[in-house]
């Protein structure tokens, strides 16, 4: 990973949870220093829908807007239409993106909207408290699932990326962590991938990142690092779902 | 175009365009639907004219918000329900300040209610409609012609105050033929330093102004309604129709209004001393130019198709001084120039 903070980190303190490792604080790192890279900050707009994830416009220093829940790429395909040569990022998290949003994420992918959306899928809803959200893992504890999340009850996770690996605007899938070198290295390739397949004109593509969230899954970082590789990984394997990019990296 | 014989809702699809509009996001529902047709065509006849069906009105008014931060003059339209749904968007447009056009083809509720024409969403235009404390500026033509000049005026106050402005129209006046002619085209709405256009060679632009504290949000607030008591001081807009109206002054808006200046030339015919007061701008409400016209009426009707939303207004601006009349038809039933000028002569009695 290149040096952040360079160009497009934003010099102030994270309102992430201090001290537990969650996983938006490297993403945004990430994103940040993704950004410098391909030397797009200032045709860069930034869509940050409410959740954890809404924060990272106070981090970017990108032209960005926050969005109401669930609606970050609806208003990034209307900021797209308006501006077409510009680079649209959305980041959000599993209940934005696979609950709320789930038919803007579905329809946006359909229409093959030229956008990169990023998405941490941690299986919970952080902002508000910790309550089970469509990927929260079976017999996992929320505050909603106080008893474990039961499948008569609720179903069972929801694999939105093998969903939209179905939808034909869809250009590039992926499924990514950042809890090894290795991994974060996959995971920052594929964004820049995701952004560069953007920039040529090829149609949606959704990174999406196992995320882990010490606070509300009530672990430490090291315990959740190893739920993340023992069982979430497994209900939601490292994979690319789709990629109609014939190889372009 | 410069002129033409055309339908309510083509006619205020045509303005939309000339006065600017780049960007048109929408959802079919009856009886809004003639205008997402007509901009489907029309709207991409223009260089980077963008139009496109979203899969909701949710995403429709979120398509809207993304435009506007960009910086272009954009608009939807819908009817009742559809705009129902769009609240949460409305109240988030307010709360960055992005300006648009909002229009409201109203049909009857609640519910899923009926197509034809109602009143009944005049609570909702003018008191936010969704959460927290803020106002849309809201304009309600009565012909064919003032929809098309409404359309410029709307994006002109829109960017004037970076605030939604809705159009408020029933189903009647939507499907109404009549000859409008056209403004001239404006060519080049006002910049916006504001907008999201990436940071190139400025400082970045983030919207909204983002708090995590009870002081920044009261202090946001403040600012807002310090914006909202300008809107209401100066953009009142109002029509008085008759020449006299000391023994009765009909008060109705919209189609509503339009049927009553009927009424009030048949009881000029017969002698009788009637008038109309026309709230133009709903929100703001011409209270002042209202408790002004009624000073020397012994009667006041105030006719409506709601179950009575204005009269609240009304009574704002006369308090409950005067000898107030109501008179209204429900759930999408049109009232006649004739039953309002029998109500007119029972109260007269």
């Amino acid at each position: 990973m290149k040096a952040v903070g360079c160009g497009t980190l934003i010099d102030v303190p994270f309102q992430y949870c201090p001290g537990t490792g969650c996983t938006h604080i490297i993403m945004t790192k990430m994103l940040a220093s993704v950004i410098d890279e391909l030397g797009i900050r200032e045709k860069t707009i930034l869509v940050g829908p409410v959740g954890c994830s809404e924060v990272i416009i106070d981090y970017l220093n990108v032209d960005a807007i926050g969005a109401a829940h669930g609606r970050a790429l609806a208003v990034a395909t209307g900021v797209k239409r308006a501006h077409p040569d510009r680079v649209v990022l959305t980041y959000q998290g599993d209940g934005d993106f696979a609950s709320i949003g789930i038919s803007e994420t579905i329809h946006t992918a359909s229409r093959g909207e030229k956008i990169s959306s990023i998405w941490i899928n941690n299986g919970i809803y952080g902002m508000t408290g910790g309550q089970m959200s469509p990927t929260t893992l079976i017999g996992q504890r929320t505050t909603t699932t106080p008893a474990g999340r039961a499948r008569e009850l609720t179903g069972e996770p929801l694999n939105v990326s093998a969903i939209l690996s179905q939808v034909k605007g869809a250009c590039y899938i992926s499924r990514e962590a950042v809890n090894s070198k290795a991994n974060l290295e996959h995971c920052r390739a594929s964004v820049i991938k995701g952004i560069k397949l953007q920039m040529a004109g090829y149609g949606f593509n959704a990174i999406e990142v196992l995320g882990i969230c010490p606070t509300n899954w009530h672990l430490s970082p090291k315990d959740c690092l190893k739920r993340l590789e023992q069982e979430v990984a497994s209900e939601f394997p490292l994979q690319v779902y789709k990629d109609k990019s014939e190889g372009r990296r | 175009m410069n002129e033409g014989f055309l339908k309510g809702c083509e006619a205020l699809g045509e303005a939309i365009v000339l006065a600017g509009c780049r960007c048109y996001f929408g959802y079919p529902i009856t009886p809004s639907s003639d205008l997402l047709e007509y901009l489907s065509w029309r709207m991409v006849q223009e260089p980077e004219g963008v139009f496109l069906q979203a899969e909701s009105e949710i995403g429709a008014i979120n398509m809207v918000y993304g435009a506007a931060a960009a910086g272009k003059r954009t608009a939807t339209g819908s009817s009742g329900p559809g705009i129902s749904l769009m609240q949460e968007g409305i109240s988030y447009l307010c709360a960055a300040e992005l300006p648009c056009v909002i229009i409201n083809i109203s049909r009857s509720g609640p519910g899923l209610g009926g197509t034809t024409s109602s009143q009944a969403d005049y609570f909702q235009a003018t008191r936010g409609g969704g959460h927290g404390d803020y106002r849309t500026i809201v304009l309600a033509p009565s012909t064919v012609q003032e929809m098309v000049d409404m359309a410029f005026l709307s994006f002109d106050l829109a960017d004037k105050y970076r605030n939604p402005v809705l159009i408020l129209a029933e189903a009647l006046l939507g499907q109404m033929y009549e000859f409008v002619k056209f403004p001239d085209p404006v060519q080049n709405p006002p910049p916006k330093s504001w907008a999201l256009t990436g940071a190139a060679g400025r400082p970045r632009n983030k919207m909204p102004d983002f708090h995590m504290n009870e002081e920044d949000g009261e202090r946001i607030n403040l600012e807002l309604q310090k914006k909202f008591d300008q809107i209401a001081l100066r953009e009142q807009r109002w029509e008085i129709y008759g020449k006299n109206a000391d023994e009765i002054l009909l008060v109705a808006f919209g189609a509503a209004g339009r049927i009553c200046k009927s009424v009030v030339d048949s009881l000029s015919e017969q002698g009788v001393r009637a008038g109309l007061f026309r709230p133009v701008t709903l929100y703001p409400f011409p209270y002042e130019q209202l408790n002004m016209a009624a000073s020397k009426s012994k009667k006041i009707l105030v006719v409506e198709m709601s179950t009575g939303q204005m009269i609240d207004d009304v009574k704002i601006a006369l308090g409950r001084a005067k000898d107030m009349e109501f008179y209204a038809r429900l759930g999408g039933v049109v009232p006649s120039s004739n039953e309002i000028l029998a109500k007119v002569k029972e109260i007269a009695g």
